[in-house]
């Protein structure tokens, strides 16, 4: 079973870094009420984390639960896209992100919802619904930033520029995908690249943006391989946990 | 990005499950209504406080003065016959 593993560590880890990306505007939004909104997705995210890396520790079978796996793991055992690792350089960026993983994550929770095995089913159902209210959220910001000032157009459409290069490997189809073990569980992510970034284009288009043209890809983080601020998100998001093993609060 | 005090004020009306009318629960920033909406529905209803909600800008309310209150309020407090339990119901009327 060690497809499934990696297969619900990549959904798990994908969640969790993001949220400690989110997490990151939180008291530091252009707004009080942004602070409260990115906190509400951060948690929706943590929460798929929790319950998705808890599955993966089950079954594992190795006696590593959700903590074990967030916090005692090493940079390449993390198998999170790279885009989620993205430091968030500022706050269309973080928006730019939220409009296209949300979108990605909108197709796969849908499909994954009527997967065969009923435990990534369930989590699914319940995470395409909090998705679809990001995906939103994320939705309007494009819209009023890109349809904004010249300032917000420019540095949405910037934010954009900066996210394209990483879009690729949300969709990439790899041997783990295709193995027997994972047939009738796993969703194929080449599959839901067009409803994707279908939606995301339309978005684009309303908020009087461009699609980014480029053939720059940066893929890796399914294997392990990982941007330079990998490091730095893991030492925070760790720390804790390890400077004091054991501990509860 | 705007600055903060660009954003206008919304009042806040959120009607609970079992209830039947939309009751003022606070108030947010926002740059337009539907922002304020989602706002809202971020800081009012994250603990399944309701089912719908209605956001109104703040200066389209009008309101009562606080200088007034004594003219407005105070002489409906002697005005006993106002409530139906002033009136005895005669016997053997039906329907009431």
């Amino acid at each position: 079973m060690s497809e499934l593993v990696d297969y619900v560590l990549r959904l798990g880890d994908d969640a969790l870094i993001h949220a400690q990306r989110l997490g990151e505007w939180i008291a530091a939004s252009p707004q009080l009420e942004e602070d409260v909104a990115m906190g509400n997705i951060a948690l929706d995210h943590l929460g798929q984390a929790r319950a998705l890396l808890t599955y993966a520790g089950q079954v594992e079978g190795a006696g590593r639960d959700e903590d074990t796996l967030a916090y005692l793991r090493d940079e390449s055992s993390f198998l999170n896209c790279q885009l989620v690792e993205l430091p968030s350089s500022d706050f269309g960026f973080t928006i730019g992100r939220l409009l296209v993983f949300a979108s990605y994550q909108y197709e796969l929770y849908g499909r994954l919802s009527s997967s065969s095995d009923a435990t990534l089913a369930a989590i699914a159902a319940k995470a395409v619904k909090e998705v679809d209210y990001h995906r939103d959220h994320a939705t309007q910001w494009t819209l009023r930033l890109g349809d904004g000032t010249d300032e917000s157009h420019g540095r949405m459409q910037q934010a954009l520029d900066d996210v394209w290069p990483y879009v690729p490997e949300l969709f990439e189809s790899d041997p783990l995908i295709a193995s027997a073990g994972l047939r009738g569980i796993a969703v194929d992510p080449s599959v839901i690249e067009e409803p994707a970034l279908a939606y995301v284009d339309a978005v684009i288009a309303d908020a009087t943006l461009t699609r980014p043209q480029t053939n720059v890809r940066h893929t890796g983080g399914r294997r392990g391989v990982h941007t330079e601020h990998m490091g730095y998100l893991l030492a925070e998001l760790q720390v804790l946990a390890r400077a004091h093993p054991e501990a509860s609060w | 990005m705007s600055d903060r005090h660009d954003w206008p004020l919304w009042e806040v009306f959120v009607r609970a499950k079992r209830g039947l009318n939309h009751n003022h629960v606070g108030s947010l920033h926002a740059p337009d209504a539907e922002m304020a909406i989602r706002n809202a529905r971020d800081l009012y209803t994250r603990r399944q406080e309701g089912v719908s909600i209605w956001v109104v800008e703040a200066r389209h309310i009008s309101a009562s003065s606080p200088d007034e209150k004594d003219s407005f309020f105070d002489p409906a407090a002697d005005k006993v016959y106002r409530h139906p339990t002033f009136y005895d119901v005669p016997e053997g009327v039906e329907h009431l």
